[in-house]
């Protein structure tokens, strides 16, 4: 560790590490220097001049944002002529900002309005007319004011360096600079809002949030993307049980500030008029809406009658449900139900890398080791369109750290703009392309491989051979589609000894077909088109009618994931926590539902209660490497589990053509997506150029 | 073209071909030792070269008046990475017209102080960044680039030196903030022309990441002659801290406005009734702007004495600047004047920094009302309260050039300025002569 450097900050002795800024190194003191285009790992502007301060020996006074600690360096930013410059420096700001704060959504939570409290004159000396634009709308999530804007190119920025999108420019110039679009009239970008999030002020808002609430009117809850396999922690704004927002402004859990357009916009399903509400049953051949108790006692009847009859169930499980729904789901099955006809849908192939992993340790990555190892091989698929979070966290390491980053894929992708080496391969070249790079790859330091299901079964096990023969640190992330692929494998959704899989659970005569969250007839790997129900009773637990909802005897309306508590595992095995956001109309958590049938059927002694906390202390017990700590996972944060360090393997043996991702892209999420009315406003948005 | 007659008190060094028949031309310069220069530089060491320059006390002619040598010392010679050679040709400054009289009659000139600018720093590549309104100018270096081009005095090998150089010329869009020398190499490299965080400087960052000169036309058209006669010739023709001689742009009313090349330290007084031949109609002097509208202005009596050189003018609390004079007789308007070098200034601010973009366009503001008569006695004090209030705190110097000619018109005309007051028309509208606005 190189030597700290002392300096003094308003008579305060500080030490820092060199090349230290000294807007952080007074944070550090917790001596606060105001500031507006500063914004911590995103390039300097030294544009706002809200940070200018004094030091001695410098004949003005000098940007803090952009000034690093020197030995001997005597800085002061509380004199009078500091003091001086902030006020002008905002009385400069209003006289073109229109000050409709009593309307604008930032307000209460405006950085300016903040900054002109603390640091601003008490009156206004502009009497002159004020610049004014009309708002335009960028995209469907995008809207603009521009009078509002401050320029301090945090947008710009954001898009252009956190996102690698740059759709965010500044035109014309001086008083009139206006922040716009890349295509001249509108945005063609992620639609990410992170540019509206990081806006100080209420010039960037978003289409969804606009005009629906006062910020303290709200309430906050900490929660976990329901999409992608990345888990990003979303932090819900709710009002009078709706939620309004999506952002993670404080910077916790796994992510920090990131959200793609799905964890920050796309919980908007959950009021979707589709919604289910009631409980429906068949009656003559049409599902019709029931109460919850004849729901119940028709399915409860139903299962324990093949109970007693000796028949098949088979049980499906979701990629969206949380552990604590599987690993009820799983004991339901197995000890109630007496089945081994268990399974879920697989989007990765961890077994397969656990597999090949027995007998190490530490070899799964994390999100933090994206961003943190100094090399990265991409293979396969395209991060930034299906896994937004990983990507992003390449993009800073290599921003940051010049991190050496791999691209090893079909197409083209965001990461040839930085990568070392970016290679194009087509199905079955992959190892061609490795054996090219070995040499370079043996050359660093470290590495993470990050692979999608491009590797199945025999080919996880030579990667892993390949990533082992290089003779560096490797740790690896497989790719998983959903917010809970992962805790669906890790709970056991998988077939017991002579159990049958998902396609052959389709394809079979089941006494009864039990699906919790999935929708197996559209979609399933090897199984073309819709399927027809071939099981003689098929209870579906879902949030809407899907293909397979339609064709159920009996249909139980689901809560989503932000009207439910629990845990679940992201693509990397970290768990985090989801806490109830809004309560529903109708829809019960699976959990609970499961709990009511269990309960119906006289079984429920057998399974213990159908709480989320008492199921997660059970499968921290009984569970391998769940045995997490509590804190990390209530405050927030997130904690990486542990996987069974010995072989795995499938009863049955592997079966790689049922594991396939379903690599939805930016805009899609399976058959939830399809329910987002932002996601579809912005693929409509984009039929119609 | 020339646009005036020559003075005889002038100090011909870089104008002396001004006037001669196809002066522009390469066979012109070859016959009026031109790359004679070059030719010595070439069977010298870089640092002999960097050396004259130094010794001839050469200060940059841009405006800031950087000593020239030393600014070339700073370039890492050694560094692997390529050496660029930029010419700030983008000449913006109000009242400054001398770059263009340089490339338009003596282009070659520039081009050689390229090359040996090239041999002391070890740079293979140079661009001359060309304000976007000197479009003819373009055409006309251009013509005397492909003309070196042909005769071998670019390209590679030149004339069996062993030197590669590579010129090309680049048009600015028409921004002054691209004469601001980091702003324009964001400009040369695409990008919108935003001034640049220093450190690092251009010598060591600059063009395309590369360590690059960056100078003014008239300074990299000094260099010839310094290395054809030595820098201690150059030297003494100037006073003790500066060399040379200094392109003079002579405007406003004087009988005689034109560019006239002066021996550093040459009398103002001299320069306004000889040189200039005197204001017009035989009025007095109001007021004087040194160099370019950037420049605290000066009273008549502020300049009694004055020499046109860096100390002289500091010694006043203004600056030589780009060499831009500015006369204002007793008929103009101060308050006219000082809006319409802010509407300058609001028009070209780059929009970056707060203080510039905002304070610019609300002094713009006051001044127009208060020159069409709507002004009220607190306004004079805001206009030198936001003028004060904004020096120094602006992220380039874009901020301070319009804040200093402002604060010193509005501390030094005050009487002025209230006799603008209570509706009271502009006085000197009924003159008719006034700087228009
Ligand atoms: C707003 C602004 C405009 C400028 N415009 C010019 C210009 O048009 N031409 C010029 O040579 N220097 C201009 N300068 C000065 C340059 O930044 C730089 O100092 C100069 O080109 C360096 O060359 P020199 O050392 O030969 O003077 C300007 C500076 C500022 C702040
Ligand atoms: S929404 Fe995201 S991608 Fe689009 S402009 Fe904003 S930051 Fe860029
Ligand atoms: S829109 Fe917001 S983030 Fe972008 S420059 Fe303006 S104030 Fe800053
Ligand atoms: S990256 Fe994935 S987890 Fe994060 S917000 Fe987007 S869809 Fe949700
Ligand atoms: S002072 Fe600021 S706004 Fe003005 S030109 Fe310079 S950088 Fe741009
Ligand atoms: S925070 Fe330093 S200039 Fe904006």
């Amino acid at each position: 560790m190189p030597d700290l450097v002392k300096l003094t900050i308003d008579g305060k002795a500080v030490q820092a590490a060199p090349g230290t800024l000294v807007i952080d190194a007074a944070k550090m003191a917790g001596i606060e220097i105001p500031a507006f285009c500063y914004y911590e790992g995103l390039t300097l502007q030294a544009a706002c001049r809200m940070c200018l301060v004094e030091v001695e020996k410098m004949p003005k006074m000098m940007t803090a944002c952009t000034l690093p600690v020197a030995e001997g360096m005597v800085v002061r930013t509380e004199t009078p002529q500091v003091a001086q410059a902030r006020k002008y420096t905002l009385e400069f700001l209003l006289t073109n900002h229109p000050l409709d704060c009593p309307v604008c959504d930032k307000g209460g939570e405006c950085e300016l309005q903040d900054m002109v409290f603390r640091y601003g004159a008490g009156e206004s000396r502009y009497t002159e007319e004020k610049v004014h634009t009309p708002e335009k709308q960028f995209s469907p999530v995008v809207f603009f004011d521009a009078p509002r804007c401050i320029l301090c190119f945090r947008c710009v920025r954001i898009c252009n360096e956190g996102m690698g999108v740059g759709a965010l420019g500044v035109i014309y110039r001086g008083v009139l600079s206006e922040i716009a679009p890349n295509h001249g009239d509108h945005l063609e970008c992620d639609e990410c809002g992170a540019c509206i999030d990081i806006c100080p002020v209420g010039a960037l808002t978003s289409g969804i949030y606009r005009y629906q609430t006062r910020p303290w009117e709200m309430q906050h809850v900490g929660a976990i993307c329901t999409h992608c396999g990345d888990g990003c922690k979303t932090t819900l704004g709710v009002r009078n049980n709706r939620i309004i927002r999506g952002n993670n402004r404080d910077h916790s859990g796994i992510n920090g500030e990131f959200l793609c357009i799905k964890g920050r916009y796309a919980f908007d399903f959950y009021d979707h008029p589709e919604r289910l509400q009631a409980p429906l049953v068949r009656k003559n051949g049409k599902l019709e809406e029931v109460s919850w108790s004849e729901a119940l006692d028709t399915v409860a009847n139903r299962f324990n009658q093949i109970r007693a009859d000796g028949g098949t169930f088979g049980v499906i499980g979701s990629n969206h449900t949380t552990n604590e729904e599987n690993f009820y789901l799983r004991k339901f099955a197995r000890e109630v139900l007496a089945t081994p006809h268990i399974d879920h849908h697989r989007t990765g192939d961890v077994t397969a890398l656990v597999d090949a992993l027995s007998g190490k340790t530490g070899r799964m990555a994390t999100v933090a080791d994206l961003y943190n190892r100094k090399a990265v091989l991409v293979l396969g698929a395209d991060l930034a369109r299906e896994h937004p979070l990983l990507s992003f966290q390449i993009r800073a390491n290599y921003r940051h750290h010049q991190a050496h980053v791999y691209a090893v894929t079909p197409g083209p992708v965001r990461e040839d703009k930085y990568a070392v080496a970016s290679v194009r391969v087509a199905s079955g070249g992959y190892f061609a392309a490795l054996e090219d790079l070995r040499a370079r790859l043996k050359a660093e330091p470290e590495l993470v491989i990050v692979f999608d299901d491009s590797f199945k079964g025999p080919d996880v096990h030579r990667l892993v051979e390949f990533g082992e023969s290089l003779g560096i640190p490797v740790r690896y992330i497989c790719l998983v589609d959903y917010s809970n692929s992962r805790g669906a494998l890790d709970m056991g959704l998988v077939p017991g000894e002579g159990g049958m899989r998902l396609d052959e659970m389709l394809a079979a005569d089941l006494s009864a077909l039990w699906v919790v969250g999935a929708n197996p007839f559209k979609g399933t790997p090897g199984v073309p088109g819709s399927v027809a129900r071939k099981a003689r009773f098929l209870v579906v637990q879902d949030l809407f009618l899907t293909e397979t909802a339609e064709q159920a005897d009996v249909v139980l309306p689901a809560a989503s994931a932000y009207e439910k508590s629990g845990t679940v595992t992201n693509t990397t095995g970290e768990v985090q926590r989801l806490k109830r956001a809004i309560n529903t109309m109708g829809a019960k958590p699976d959990l609970e539902i499961m709990g009511f049938i269990a309960r119906q059927m006289g079984a429920a002694g057998a399974l213990g209660p159908w709480v989320p906390e008492t199921v997660f202390a059970e499968i921290r017990r009984t569970v391998h490497g769940y045995d997490i700590p509590l804190p990390e996972i209530d405050t927030g944060g997130a904690a990486p589990t542990t996987p069974v360090n010995g072989r795995v393997t499938e009863a049955g043996g592997p079966r790689p053509d049922l594991i396939r991702s379903d690599h939805n892209g930016l805009f899609a999420s399976g058959t939830l997506g399809r329910y987002s009315k932002v996601l579809n406003s912005v693929l409509e948005g984009r039929l119609d150029r | 073209m020339l646009y005036n007659e020559p003075s005889p008190l002038e100090t011909r060094v870089l104008s002396f071909r001004f006037g001669l028949p196809n002066s522009a031309t390469l066979d012109t310069y070859l016959a009026t030792r031109g790359y004679e220069a070059f030719r010595k530089a070439a069977g010298m060491k870089p640092e002999e070269i960097i050396e004259q320059v130094k010794i001839s006390n050469l200060r940059g002619r841009g405006g800031a008046g950087f000593p020239t040598g030393m600014k070339w010392s700073f370039v890492p010679r050694t560094s692997p990475k390529p050496k660029y050679i930029v010419v700030n040709a983008d000449e913006s400054e109000p009242g400054t017209c001398k770059d263009r009289v340089l490339m338009e009659n003596d282009p070659h000139q520039l081009i050689e102080g390229c090359l040996i600018a090239g041999l002391a720093v070890d740079a293979h590549a140079g661009y001359i960044y060309i304000r976007g309104e000197y479009r003819y100018l373009i055409e006309v270096m251009d013509k005397a680039i492909a003309e070196a081009y042909e005769k071998g005095w670019l390209g590679k090998n030149i004339q069996g030196t062993g030197f590669d150089f590579d010129l090309y010329t680049h048009s600015g869009a028409g921004a002054y903030e691209c004469g601001e020398e980091s702003a324009l190499l964001e400009s040369l490299e695409g990008k919108r022309g935003i001034p640049r965080i220093r450190p690092p400087f251009p010598a060591v960052v600059g063009a395309f990441q590369c360590p690059t000169v960056l100078n003014n036309v008239e300074t990299y058209c000094a260099v010839p002659a310094i290395l054809r006669d030595g820098g201690a010739a150059f030297a003494a023709l100037g006073v003790p801290k500066a060399g040379g001689t200094k392109m003079t742009c002579l405007t406003g009313h004087v009988n005689k406005p034109g560019v006239y090349e002066l021996r550093l330290g040459f009398p103002v007084k001299q320069m306004i009734e000889e040189v200039g031949g005197g204001i017009r109609q035989g009025r007095k002097l109001k007021a004087f702007i040194p160099g370019g509208s950037s420049c605290p202005v000066l009273t008549a009596k502020e300049v009694e004495g004055a020499t046109m050189d860096y100390d002289s003018m500091a010694q006043r609390k203004s600056m030589l600047g780009s060499g831009g004079v500015i006369i204002m007789d007793e008929e103009t308007c101060m308050v006219k004047a000082a809006l319409r070098i802010m509407r300058f200034y609001a028009h070209e601010s780059c929009g970056w920094c707060i203080p510039c973009r905002e304070g610019t366009t609300w002094l713009r503001k006051i001044l127009t009302r208060f020159h069409a008569g709507g002004g009220t006695r607190s306004d004079i004090d805001l206009i030198g309260d936001l003028s004060r209030n904004m020096l120094g705190r602006t992220f380039c110097p874009l901020g301070d050039a319009a804040a200093m000619p402002t604060l010193s018109i509005v501390e030094k005309f005050r009487g002025e300025f209230e006799d603008h007051l209570n509706g009271k028309p502009c006085p000197f509208e009924r003159a008719g002569e006034m700087v228009t606005a």
